[in-house]
């Protein structure tokens, strides 16, 4: 779908945000961006996204820019709308009306399952029900690539659990493609495929691990998602001490 | 009673009241000099309907004011969100109007503008644009970054981006400066009268202080100047409760 060609990125304050990134994403690819704060990690996102260009390299898609989602850090909802008229946004501004959007703004709450919260408003949910919101926003337009920028960092283990399970079974039965920015080595393991491990200064990709784990809720228990991790925790050890 | 209770500033106002009237007719206060509140009553009861007329009148060119400024000043602060070009031309000329002293222009716009009533409206919005203008500028630019990604995302134009994002998240911003700018409207209003004295509208209650200064009739004066408090607190109020119903309405707890 994807390949970024040794994409390197400035920023004007001196900062090298990431140094000659090379990645190829295909189609269906469950793909986690792993590393520290300040490893360039969310700047791929958003090159990838296209709100931000590369100053040198590029990336090239398969079959031009596919129909994107984006899930950013905290719900970033609009506090005065409800949670429906949240979801219409991406479909609105691309000009449906509200009784066009009507069904595909119920089936994608439905997916995230708040079908009964659309009139409820943002500061009327809880964080984890306001991210469920903020993911069937990005679902609206049916994205071919849903890119999350360390969607559930803000949220308590728990409810981060329930959203993890359902973002993979959403995966699973979308097809979709995704690639999702985080910082915790769990949460990585649990739900990509690949797991690309990203280091600072100057941002750049040190290793990448594929997955072998079944995906689905059990797999937190599964000696496979043990194994990956140790091999994740091994490669990051590797890492520091280099 | 708590020292929370609505009731204690009011008991103090009466005490004060009484001990004002108490002492003006202890020392035998001359009325012209420092009328009792009991003069001041009296001197309302005795024209009432003239001071209520001053005071619709300086609260038609405050009212107008406000609407002009407030739509002057929304329509402004979206036009230097949209175009670098326009803030760059209008930010440090709305600074300049903000600091010119409206007393010394006052003078001029009455005589340029023929009619009293524009002439005091336009004083009054000159002194009550900046805050709305100022505030809803820097709530049209105060939107999180991440929602505006948002928009980008999904090919919104600049007209969508200020009419769903961008407005709406400044109505609290707008509101804030709105109140501000609600009663400097009132204070414009008063000092165009002033300036204008009998050249303009000639009927608002600050030309009543003015006349009444002249004429002695300093309990008349003070009459007036207790319903140009009370026209200020109303305003005040007013604002105060159009902001919390529309924030009700459009709530921005996150």
């Amino acid at each position: 779908m994807l390949t970024i060609d040794r994409v390197s990125r400035h920023f004007p304050n001196g900062v090298e945000a990431l140094r000659a990134v090379s990645l190829a994403i295909g189609t269906g690819d469950f793909v986690a961006l792993l590393g520290p704060s300040g490893c360039g990690k969310s700047t791929l996102l958003r090159l990838i996204a296209g709100l931000d260009q590369p100053d040198g390299g590029a990336l090239r898609w398969a079959d031009g820019q596919p129909e994107l989602g984006y899930v950013f850090q905290d719900a970033t909802l609009l506090p005065w709308a409800d949670a429906a008229e949240n979801v219409w946004l991406p479909l609105r501004l691309r000009g449906l009306s509200r009784a066009e959007a009507a069904p595909k703004v119920a089936a994608a709450l439905a997916q995230v399952g708040l079908a009964g919260f659309a009139a409820a408003r943002p500061h009327e949910l809880s964080g984890g029900m306001r991210m469920r919101v903020s993911v069937a926003r990005a679902l609206v337009s049916r994205p071919r690539l849903l890119l999350m920028d360390e969607p559930f960092a803000a949220l308590d283990e728990f409810t981060r659990h329930g959203l993890q399970d359902d973002l993979l079974a959403l995966w699973q039965q979308l097809g979709c493609t995704i690639v999702f920015v985080t910082h915790s080595l769990y949460e990585a393991a649990f739900l990509a495929r690949r797991v690309v491990l990203m280091s600072p200064r100057p941002g750049r990709i040190a290793r990448e691990i594929v997955s072998n784990v079944t995906p689905g809720p059990r797999a937190r228990l599964s000696p496979d998602f043990a194994a990956l991790v140790a091999d994740i925790t091994n490669a990051l050890r590797a890492q520091i001490v280099a | 009673m708590k020292p929370d209770s609505p009731l204690v500033p009011l008991l103090f106002g009466v005490l004060v009241l009484a001990g004002w009237e108490i002492l003006v007719r202890a020392l035998h206060v001359p009325p012209y000099l420092l009328p009792g509140p009991i003069a001041v009553v009296a001197a309302f009861f005795a024209a009432p309907g003239l001071l209520l007329g001053s005071l619709l009148s300086t609260l038609l060119v405050t009212a107008s004011a406000l609407l002009v400024s407030s739509i002057a000043g929304v329509v402004l602060a979206i036009a230097t969100v949209a175009s670098p070009w326009a803030r760059a031309a209008i930010q440090p000329w709305a600074v300049v109007l903000q600091v010119t002293p409206m007393v010394a222009i006052a003078p001029l716009i009455i005589i340029w503008v023929g009619d009293p009533f524009s002439a005091m409206v336009l004083c009054a919005t000159i002194v009550a644009f900046f805050p709305v203008f100022a505030n809803t500028a820097s709530g049209l630019s105060a939107t999180p970054a991440s929602l505006l990604d948002l928009f980008r995302l999904n090919g919104a134009s600049r007209w969508d981006t200020i009419r769903l994002l961008r407005l709406p998240a400044a109505l609290p911003f707008f509101l804030t400066g709105l109140r501000i700018s609600g009663g400097l409207s009132l204070v414009g209003a008063v000092v165009a009268e002033f300036v204008a004295g009998s050249g303009g509208v000639a009927s608002g209650l600050a030309y009543r202080i003015l006349e009444s200064g002249y004429r002695l009739q300093i309990p008349k004066m003070f009459a007036a100047l207790v319903l140009l408090l009370a026209a200020g607190l109303a305003i005040n109020a007013v604002l105060g409760l159009l902001a919390r119903t529309l924030l009700r309405r459009y709530g921005q707890q996150a």
